[in-house]
Formats: C-alpha cells, structure tokens, sequence
C-alpha cells in the first residue's frame, strides 16, 4: 500500500525544510499522507520515518497519540458529534441517539455503503453554538434531529462536495513560503548569536 | 429519543437557533481590543487588515529598540489569556541570558470545553495575530514562530495559511521585515486531535514530532528549556493578538482599560443556559459574572426565565460557582479565593432543569478520556471517576459510591479542594490552587467537576442510589 507519491513528496520536503529539526514535520506529513489515502498506512509511516529520520515505529508512537489518525479506513465522511458539557446541555446526546437511527449504526460505526462514520467528539470550539458537530472537521451549529436528517441528504446526494472535502483534507490552502522571502530554518546547535536586532537601537 | 437512554441533561429548547448559524459573536458599546474588525465580512484579508490600521502596531514596535518594546508590555500587564494568567512580558523575562536561539511556539490548541475565543480570532482576524507574534518576536529576541493550531480546525488553518501566505508575499514576515534588519519566519503547524497537548510542555514534545505528553517540571516555565531544549516562549492566541493594539495606542491607554491587576479587556464565551449564548469582549477585572448572564448587552438572562443552578466560571477545570458568587468580577484575586479561577473564559451555564450528576459526567469523561496516561493518578484516577460516576448516574450505584468519588479525587490531588463558598450550606470557600499527585491539571480536572457537584448538589446525588443494606458478621452481643 500507499508510500507517499511524488507531489506530496516533494510538498513533504517543503514541509520539512521549514523546520529547525526534520521530525518536528512528523504530524504534518502523517496528515498529508492521511490526505492521499483516507487513512494512515503502514507503508506511509515507513516513508516518513525515513523523511524525517525516525523508525517506522517511532512514527506509529506518534500518531497513534492522537484522535484524528485512523488506521484503517473510515467511512468519505466522519460526522463528529459533540459530547462535551455545554453540547450536551443543549441536547448533544439526543443528537447522537437520532444520528445513530438515522444512519442505523452506532456511535464508531461506518455506514454499509461507506460513506459515514459516526463518532463522539471532544469541545469543538463551538460551545456557544450547541449542540454542534464537525463533518471532516466542517462545522454545523445548533444542530436539530431535521438538521441532521438533511445533513445526510446532502452528504448522500453529492450536494456538499464543494465544501466538503474527503476524509483526511484539511486546510485546502497550504503554507507556502518563497525561497527569497523565507529567512530559513537552522538546526539550533548552529546558532548561536543573539538576533541582530537585538543592538539596543530601533529596527527601523 | 431521550426516554432510550435514560434521562436528558436537561431540558433541551434552545429559544435562539437557526441552522447553519453564524458563530455566535455578539459586540457591543465596549471597548474593543481583538474584536474590532469581526464586523467586516472578509475581515480576514491583508486587504482590509491594511484598511483599518493593519501593521501599523509592528511599524511602531519597530521604531523602538526591541527593549522598549519589552518594557512597554511589561509596564501593561498583558495577563496571559491561555488560562494561568501569566502577565507576558514578565515571561518574556524569564529567558536565561545569552542562550541562542530562542523560539516562540503560538498556542491555538483551544479545546478547553467551553472555550471558544482563540479559533474566533484565527478565523477572523488571522493578520492580527501574525501581528502579533511578530511584536512577540522582535520584543523578546525570538528567531523564529511556530503557529500551532489545534487539529480538528480546519477552517482557521485555512485562514492563517492563506494570511501568512499574503503577508510573506508583501514583506511582513520573513526576510527583512518592512525592509529592516528584523527577521523571523512564521510556521504553520497543526495537530492531530489531543486536549492534554495545550499544556504547554505538551505542546513542544508534539510540535517536535512527539507523542504529546507534559513534561516533568520543573523546569516550569519553558522560557528556560523548551523547544528542543533551548529557551521558548509559548503564549495563547488571544495574548498576542492584544499586542498590535497595545503598540498603536500604548501602556497607558492599556491600562485605562479595566483595573490595574486586570487591566484591558478579555474574550469569554458564555454557553449553555443562556438566552443569548455567544462570544463577548468584556472589560476585564470590573465585568461582573451577573452583568455576562443577565445583561442585555450580554445573554439577557437565563432561558425561558428558569432559575440558575450553578456555574462553571473559567472552563472546564475549573470550580463551579453558585448564584451566590454571581456578584464577582472577572478579577482573579477575587475569583481565586471564591473558591475557583477564571481560567479560559469559558462560562458553561446550568438552569433549573440540569441533572447536575450528568452534567458533571460529561466533563469527567472528558479528562478521563483525554488522559495522556502519564501519571497513575490521572490515568486510573480519572477512568475510576468516570467508572463511578456513570454507574451512579444510571441508577446502579450505591451510597459508598459517593464516598468512593471523593476518595479517588483525594488520591489524584490531596488535602483540601477548591470550591465554592455557600452559605447556604454552610460552606467556607477553599481557595485555588491545589495539591496535586501529577504531571499536569488534567487529573486535578476530572475531579473537579465532580467535587464541586457533589459538595454543592449532594442530594442529586443521594436520590440516584442506593442505600447499602450493612449486615454484620456475626451479631452484636449476642
Ligand atoms: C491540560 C492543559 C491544557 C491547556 N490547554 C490550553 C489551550 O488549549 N490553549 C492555551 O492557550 N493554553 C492552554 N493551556 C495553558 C498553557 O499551558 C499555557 O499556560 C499557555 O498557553 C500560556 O500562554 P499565555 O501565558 O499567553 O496564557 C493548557 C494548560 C493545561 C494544563
Ligand atoms: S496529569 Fe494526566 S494528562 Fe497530565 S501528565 Fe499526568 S497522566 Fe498526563
Ligand atoms: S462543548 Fe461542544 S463545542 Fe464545546
């Protein structure tokens, strides 16, 4: 399966290079290759491990840390539904009991044509906008049990596309910094003088 | 639905809302420091950042030597919004001297339940934070940014790259910053879904491609040793993003603003059982809780006019308060003895209708889910909490268990809890912070909702379980 293609090789080095040490790229490039193929591959663990200088276990140590690495697939869209205090003040549970027979599935499931997972989430951020859930990351606030229902009409018939990326795109604008712009990263045991700036005279 | 599954939380109406809502971000006749261009629709372009003042904070910063830049931060008390309350430009004293190089790592991890502030100003005002860290780095001689933004917002790291992508291409970042001899490169760099990684050790152990996980302190600042060992800042969103405003109008105009321990303004979010739940700008240090909850600037009351219960004043760490403490401003040195903190401006509201043992359930679950596992304490601890409480909450528990909770908290962090006075019930405050068995307050945090519950609500709780039917071993004096 899935090593990282050219492209997002070379987006990878880009990537890398921005750093002061390589393996401080290790979460970005695990999203890029989540990005190419909806979910984390032992073979895309292997090829960033040696992007950026560690085994393929210390790879899999880190992004088995975190929630938003899957490793095996999941379903185009993860719809997570938010379980969190002020969301379930507002009504997060009973969203998730209609999601789930809505979808026919249960909280962690994927749907039999592989279209959503389901799963309980952590504070979104929306607190005040209760109760709220994310499709791949994609807001919808105040969330009622018709509110889902067309939410899952739209995802079926192809109507969000436009907003809604696949299962494992993120931001759709990526950083990129000019050679002639950038000031570059140096490893930190190269240097080792104060800014320059720092001569007790203004900059400008 | 509701009756599948046993009771709701509470009573779900909710009086306001439409779909899809705009994120609820209500201004007012305040003062605004961070807020001031939410009105615009494309606040978010170099194009209208430039239109309203936009870089004019770092064309004055560097039009100063970097030590008066430092010294006017020092002399505003910017407290630290991330949650501790830190003033900055005395962390950015902390750095040991001649120690090279040193970094400025930019904490957008929000996931604190109930906050909602620094993604609001990412997404919205993403130049002004750029600002920012760049008025951070110049002041405190830091050579080079890493923006780090939590995982699952993928709208803001949209934003900032699209920013940062503008402001590399006009000369307000990178090489030669407005053609002078400062410097600095901004990273984007985004996670992966991990609340414990906003801890601030946390955060650099992922951000150098490493599990997330709280480092042992001390050292306790990072600003001695962080980012691969050598001297780091890390500050909140919201901090720097008060900085281009504080460049443009000075110290003193700072100051003017609040009080002189809380001075200039903070973002809250009140959610919950408000009327108008939303993100406010408030005057820090006089703005009272009651003014947030019942103001008409503000929520304008609990919904449906029900009666408050109880609540969480700073996020979900923290203490809950009780309609008794609704008279307090939003000054730590009256909040902290009060028996709580106010952390990250997150204000969860709890009405009449609240089951108060379920309400409490879902915060614990919460840090006993998000448990790095560190520590025992937190890790057991926490899952034994959680455990305990569901058991209590679905009916199956019995009277020991209650006793159990409190044993369990006491393992995590001993002696005397934080939490409200109440007279009455005849409590006494106990003041913030407390004793604690771990690394970090993610194990003090799963108890805390708990504790609180349980001290102000006990009977909630007695009515859910069972009485232990105690019979002896052999029969006494016989
Ligand atoms: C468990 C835990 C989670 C935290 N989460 C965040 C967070 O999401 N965002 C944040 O800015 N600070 C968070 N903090 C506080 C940071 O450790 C740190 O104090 C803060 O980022 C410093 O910035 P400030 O001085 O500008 O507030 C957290 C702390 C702990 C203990
Ligand atoms: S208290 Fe919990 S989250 Fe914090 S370091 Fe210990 S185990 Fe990890
Ligand atoms: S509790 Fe649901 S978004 Fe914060």
């Amino acid at each position: 399966m899935a090593r990282l293609t050219e492209d997002n090789v070379r987006l990878a080095k880009e990537i890398i290079g921005r750093y002061p040490k390589p393996r401080s790229a290790t979460i970005p490039l695990l999203h890029l290759a989540q990005e190419q193929d909806g979910f984390i591959t032992n073979d895309a663990m292997a090829h960033i491990g040696e992007l950026v200088g560690a085994t393929s276990a210390e790879v899999y140590g880190t992004a088995s840390f975190y929630e938003m690495f899957k490793f095996e697939p999941v379903g185009k869209y993860l719809i997570n539904i938010c379980g969190t205090m002020s969301c379930a003040l507002m009504g997060g549970e009973e969203l998730m009991h209609h999601a789930e027979d809505r979808l026919g599935i249960k909280m962690g499931g994927t749907t039999a044509d592989g279209l959503i997972t389901l799963e309980r989430a952590e504070c979104q951020a929306a607190c005040t906008e209760a109760p709220c859930l994310q499709v791949n990351y994609r807001y919808r606030f105040r969330v009622t049990s018709e509110n889902f229902d067309t939410l899952v009409d739209q995802l079926q018939s192809g109507a969000l596309s436009d907003e809604i990326p696949p299962h494992g795109t993120m931001a759709r604008v990526r950083q990129h910094i000019p050679a002639d712009k950038g000031v570059g990263a140096k490893a930190p045991e190269d240097v080792s003088e104060g800014p320059a700036w720092l001569n007790g005279k203004a900059a400008l | 639905m509701a009756e599948r599954k046993g009771r709701a939380v509470s009573s779900t109406s909710n009086p306001g809302g439409t779909w899809p809502h705009a994120p609820g971000f209500y201004t007012g006749d305040r003062p605004k420091i961070v807020t001031s261009r939410f009105e615009f629709e494309d606040s978010y372009t170099l194009e209208r950042y430039l239109a309203t003042g936009g870089y004019s904070g770092l064309r004055a910063a560097l039009s100063q030597p970097a030590a008066d830049v430092h010294e006017e931060v020092k002399n505003a008390t910017v407290l630290g919004r991330g949650g501790a309350g830190f003033p900055a430009g005395n962390k950015w004293g902390l750095t040991p001297q001649g120690v090279w190089p040193r970094y400025l790592v930019v904490n957008g991890d929000e996931s604190e339940p109930g906050t909602y502030k620094d993604r609001l100003l990412m997404e919205r005002d993403p130049h002004q934070l750029i600002e920012g860290c760049l008025i951070a780095c110049y002041a405190a001689g830091l050579s080079q940014c890493f923006l780090y933004i939590r995982g699952e917002m993928a709208v803001a790291q949209e934003r900032v790259a699209a920013a940062l992508n503008e402001a590399y291409a006009a000369g307000y970042v990178g090489k030669n910053i407005l053609g002078s001899q400062f410097s600095v490169d901004i990273v984007l760099h985004w996670g992966a879904g991990a609340y414990v990684v906003g801890e601030e050790t946390a955060l650099i152990e992922s951000l150098e491609g490493n599990r997330g996980m709280p480092r042992l302190k001390p050292p306790y600042f990072p600003a001695a040793i962080g980012l691969y060992g050598q001297p780091t800042i890390v500050n909140n969103v919201e901090t720097l993003a008060n900085l281009p405003w504080l460049m443009n109008n000075g110290a003193t105009a700072y100051t003017a603003i609040g009080t002189p321990t809380s001075p200039g303004t903070r973002m809250v979010a009140v959610s919950g059982h408000v009327k108008r739940p939303g993100v406010y700008e408030i005057i820090n240090g006089t703005t009272t809780f009651r003014d947030l909850l019942y103001g008409e600037d503000f929520c304008q009351g609990i919904r449906n006019n029900n009666e408050l219960k109880a609540f969480v004043p700073g996020g979900g760490s923290a203490p809950w308060f009780t309609p008794d403490q609704l008279d307090l401003p939003f000054e730590a040195s009256q909040v902290g003895p009060a028996g709580s903190m106010l952390g990250s401006g997150a204000i969860m509201v709890m009405d009449s209708t609240t089951d108060i043992p379920r309400a409490a359930l879902t915060l614990t679950r919460f840090y006993a889910h998000e448990s790095c596992g560190k520590c025992t304490p937190c890790r057991e601890g926490g899952t034994w909490l959680e455990r305990i409480l569901s058991r209590v909450v679905d009916g199956k528990g019995t009277d020991a268990d209650l006793d159990q909770l409190l044993e369990v908290g006491e393992s995590i962090c001993p002696g005397a809890f934080p939490h409200a006075s109440n007279e009455k019930l005849g409590l006494t405050a106990v003041p913030v912070p407390y004793r604690m068995n771990t690394i970090c307050f993610v194990g003090p945090s799963a108890y805390a909702p708990v504790h609180s519950a349980l001290t102000l609500f006990r009977s909630e709780f007695e009515a859910r379980v069972t009485k232990r039917n105690l019979i002896p071993v052999t029969a006494v004096g016989q």
